[in-house]
């Protein structure tokens, strides 16, 4: 007996892109069916490091992770909780003269996007962080970046959709996805039909087959950040910590945990993933030199998951280049946890009308194709009535 | 007190070790579990309750005996022996002076 | 013929008869023990300079015991055999260990996975408390250590391991105040025909419970434990025998509810799991060669189905002739089915056993809320049940992500059934349904200093 649902929304994927849109969709009053193959907020967005960190972004970026922070700060009335949301600040460091400076150019290149970025010196490295290792000669602190709990955030977005009346349907795989001319019509399996006249593709690393499926073929590959926690620990770091030039990410929680991130895991099959030893050793290497507060304690737990990567590393988000109706959020190469609540309420607008005052230009699937088109800036006639 | 009870095998080489500052002797063969719970009644205080803990399955499964060293260490303690001279903290107290040599001093004790 | 590079997990009775097979027809075998000498659990060798015979420390099991020993000893030349070492991590080919503050890896060509069982824990508020140990425990303190877990104690639960260890204990000469056993007398004669399939296990059993008769220690049945009190340690047990509570003053409790089997390596090396209704858990599978789902990975003893540890040796021998013939060698067949009707003259045993000290399954619903069920992370049943009811949560890897239950350092060994039943329970359904905690490396805490490169930490 197949069911048959219509909606104004159709969405693909319930990770944070997903369900904040659906969220979201439902506070304008439209009517949303939310499909996702696993459970909400238990793939990349619930399984990644749990930074909240608008530094380091390109500047592109920044008008998003701006709106998603105001957002942010309104988790408990988004969501109902607060997902362990912490601004314990984000510190990035500088291991040379030359990152220094590069971090510092960062600083002037971004002023305005309202991070309030401050240089540490050394000497206010010793002082405000004494748990940092030799290697830091420098840093560039973020007073309002922060850190949360993606287990808990991810999933809250689907509830709160849900809670808001979006048909939210968990271990439910799309099999197809069609536009006939009218509406668009998803199939999963036998058993259920959607109908919407939009569609989000919110499918995260699994996002580039659906894109294809309407003629929007991105060079998207996967990846496997791996990650890594110690049991709890007395407090000892009051900023999250990044490093200019890359390598190793670690945060303190407020039970204590150290949570570690660096280096590529590997997959297990097309859907699942996991560290890998090499990669942890590496990590561990870079980890103790940052945080010689660590050299007694333990890794309880390693993880990784399946992320989209795109060449530019940018994602993509916007209408799709074949396809009215049809709006893509994936490809967030890794940084997609903070900018997610942004990235639901520009695809709320997107839906609703047909633009959104967010520059997402950049973000344009139109980059990726082979046939010259017109840039869009994000205005596409509204496909809902 | 302790909370283990000696009931056989109390025929071994002593070993000298310290808890908390205080100066103690277990036998040759004692896991670290064993030389401090035969002296006192836990190895650790619950991260998050406070609440002390003394172990639970004895045998590496359930990570409840981890104990501190003075120098910060980390042990399992019913998995590791104990070895002469060895400095345990486990968030009890300090003994009283009294107990402690002349150039002791209490430890400083982290803990959890 | 396929190239045979044969490692061994596991030094206990599965183990240790894996590796005599295989030296048997040729092989060396590497064997992998966490322990720092051969044995498991069951027949584990206290620490050199202890003197008690085995009649002493193993009872009837000594003749089994030592043969076991002896059987290792007799190979120890001809196998690599790697005491004090962990295997934190698994896949296809390779093993991740961890020895003496140091990592490594170990490729193999085959792999049998022994790698046993701990107790199956359903806590009682108070199980935290400094002098609560699981029954497992309190018989490594005796056997291993020379120590009783206390002065007064008072064993609980069921399971043939509770009378087993309280006679132990009073053989021993410390003071057992009582057995407490959820099972009921009723329970114990219904499972009769089945238990009489082994009858000088059954003998065994009955043994135990005579002599504690006879030497005065209290044998309650049917019983109900409510909850252990105490400052900073036990200081008493409450229990109901289903009309009336009762307190026990005492200073030591042993509880656990027979054993669960670890199965973490079979879980990262991708075997395929299917809930075994008896077992109340999910294993992983395997034929009656001990042939896992993954070609090249068999498993033996506890750590596939709890069995025993005669099961085991059996088991053990089955698996690594299965390697061998899978491999192309030539191996005893008739020895082959030998063992496997033995093995499964057992599960009806088993199921006797299952009878007569079954899992209390009302234990979910009495529950109380302020019930720490995760020790790790001190998550209460409360906790566990607001989670599923707030957000629909009704597997176990969700309300982990959630609630926090099995994140901590023992990743769900003590915690891991008890939360099932609590979720099964709020959801009004069957803990098969609930699914199972997903296995992550490390399988145990890895220093990171252990991650660093030989020559030096840095600074």
């Amino acid at each position: 007996m197949k069911e048959r649902i219509s909606a104004d929304v159709a969405i693909i994927g319930g990770g944070i892109m997903g369900a904040s849109a659906a969220l979201f969709l439902r506070r304008m009053g439209l009517s949303v069916a939310l499909l996702e193959r696993d459970l909400c907020g238990s793939r990349s967005s619930g399984v990644n490091y749990g930074g909240v960190r608008r530094q380091g972004r390109p500047a592109t970026q920044l008008p998003l992770a701006q709106r998603a922070h105001g957002l942010w700060a309104r988790l408990p009335e988004l969501i109902g909780t607060e997902g362990e949301y912490l601004r314990s600040g984000h510190l990035k460091i500088a291991r040379s003269e030359a990152d220094l400076a590069s971090l510092e150019a960062y600083r002037q290149r971004t002023r305005g996007f309202g991070m309030d970025l401050e240089m540490l010196s050394l000497r206010a490295l010793r002082e405000r962080c004494p748990w940092l290792g030799k290697a830091a000669v420098g840093g560039s602190l973020c007073p309002e970046d922060g850190q949360a709990n993606p287990r808990l955030v991810s999933p809250a977005f689907a509830l709160a959709a849900r809670r808001l009346g979006a048909d939210v349907r968990e271990q439910t795989g799309i099999d197809e996805a069609i536009h006939d001319g009218s509406v668009f019509v998803l199939r999963s399996g036998h058993a259920l039909e959607v109908r919407a006249r939009s569609l989000l593709n919110c499918a995260g690393a699994w996002a580039g087959t659906i894109a294809a499926q309407f003629g929007d073929t991105v060079p998207m590959e996967s990846g496997h950040p791996e990650m890594a926690v110690t049991e709890p620990l007395p407090m000892f770091m009051n900023f999250s910590l990044g490093v200019e030039g890359g390598g190793a990410y670690a945060r303190q929680v407020a039970r204590g945990n150290c949570v570690i991130g660096g280096g590529q895991g590997y997959a297990l099959d097309n859907q699942r993933a996991r560290a890998q030893r090499s990669g942890l050793a590496t990590l561990s290497q870079q980890v103790l030199g940052l945080l010689p507060a660590l050299r007694h304690a333990h890794i309880i737990r390693t993880w990784s998951g399946t992320e989209g990567y795109l060449p530019d590393r940018q994602p993509v988000l916007g209408p799709s280049a074949t396809t009215p109706g049809l709006f893509h959020a994936f490809g967030f190469s890794g940084g997609g946890f903070q900018l997610g609540p942004g990235v639901g309420a520009v695809l709320a607008d997107l839906v609703r009308d047909g633009q959104t005052a967010t520059p997402i230009a950049a973000f344009s699937v139109s980059r990726f194709s082979s046939s010259p088109r017109v840039a869009t800036t994000g205005s596409v006639p509204s496909a809902v009535a | 007190m302790g909370l283990l009870m000696r009931v056989a095998e109390t025929g071994r080489t002593p070993v000298r070790f310290v808890l908390n500052g205080q100066a103690l002797t277990a036998l040759a063969g004692d896991t670290v579990l064993t030389a401090v719970l035969t002296n006192s009644a836990q190895l650790r205080n619950s991260e998050f309750s406070g609440e002390p803990r003394a172990g639970f399955c004895l045998m590496g499964a359930c990570q409840d005996c981890w104990i501190a060293t003075e120098s910060g260490q980390r042990l399992r303690a019913c998995g590791t022996l104990i070895e002469e001279g060895m400095r345990l903290v486990t968030g009890v107290e300090a003994a009283p002076r009294s107990n402690i040599g002349p150039n002791e001093m209490p430890s400083a004790g982290t803990l959890t | 013929m396929t190239a045979l590079q044969p490692v061994i997990v596991g030094a206990g009775p599965a183990g240790v008869r894996a590796a005599q097979t295989l030296v048997a027809h040729g092989l060396r075998p590497v064997v992998v023990d966490e322990a720092p000498r051969w044995g498991g659990q069951i027949y584990r060798q206290p620490p050199a300079g202890f003197s008690r015979p085995g009649r002493t420390l193993y009872g009837f099991e000594a003749g089994r015991a030592e043969a076991l020993h002896a059987a290792m000893a007799d190979i120890l030349d001809r196998v690599d055999y790697r005491p004090d070492t962990l295997v934190w991590s698994a896949e296809a080919g390779r093993l991740d260990l961890l020895s003496r503050g140091r990592t490594d890896t170990l490729p193999y060509g085959q792999l049998i996975v022994a790698t046993g069982a701990t107790d199956r824990v359903l806590p009682f508020p108070g199980w935290t408390l400094p002098g609560v140990y699981s029954l497992g425990a309190a018989q490594v303190a005796l056997k291993y250590q020379g120590c009783a877990i206390g002065s007064r104690v008072v064993f609980a639960g069921t399971g043939p391991l509770l009378y087993l260890v309280a006679y132990q204990y009073a053989k021993a000469g410390a003071q057992v105040l009582a057995v407490l056993d959820t099972a009921s007398f009723k329970d114990q004669a219904a499972a009769l025909p089945y238990l009489l399939r082994q009858p000088a296990v059954f003998a065994k059993g009955l043994y135990y419970l005579g002599w504690l008769h006879t030497h005065g220690v209290p044998v309650h049945q049917g019983v109900r434990l409510l909850r252990a009190t105490g400052d900073a340690q036990v200081s008493g047990l409450y229990w109901h025998d289903g009309r009336s509570e009762y307190r026990l003053p005492c200073d030591a409790v042993g509880f656990g509810y027979a054993l669960r089997s670890e199965t973490q390596l079979a879980d990262l090396l991708g075997c395929r799991f299917r809930y075994n209704t008896l077992q109340r858990a999910a294993l992983p599978e395997c034929d009656a060669a001990g042939r896992s789902s993954v070609p090249g990975v068999y498993l033996a003893g506890d750590g596939a189905g709890i069995m025993g540890a005669d099961a085991a040796e059996w088991a053990g021998e089955r698996a690594a002739l299965a390697l061998l013939a899978d491999a192309g060698q030539a191996v005893n067949t008739a020895r082959a089915a030998t063992l496997e009707k033995q093995l499964a003259r057992t599960a009806a045993f088993r199921i006797g056993l299952e009878r007569a000290f079954p899992f209390p399954c009302d234990w979910a619903a009495h529950a109380p809320d302020e019930l720490v069920i995760c020790r790790c992370e001190e998550v209460t049943a409360g906790e566990l049940r607001q989670c599923s009811q707030d957000t629909g949560a009704r597997e176990m890897n969700r309300l982990k992500a959630l609630t926090r239950v099995g994140m901590g350092r023992c990743q769900g060994r003590s915690c891991g059934a008890a939360a099932a039943e609590i979720l099964a329970h709020a959801c009004a359904t069957g803990p098969d349904a609930v699914g199972r905690l997903r296995g992550q490396a490390p399988i145990k805490p890895l220093p990171f200093a252990a991650m660093l490169p030989q020559d030096g930490e840095t600074a």
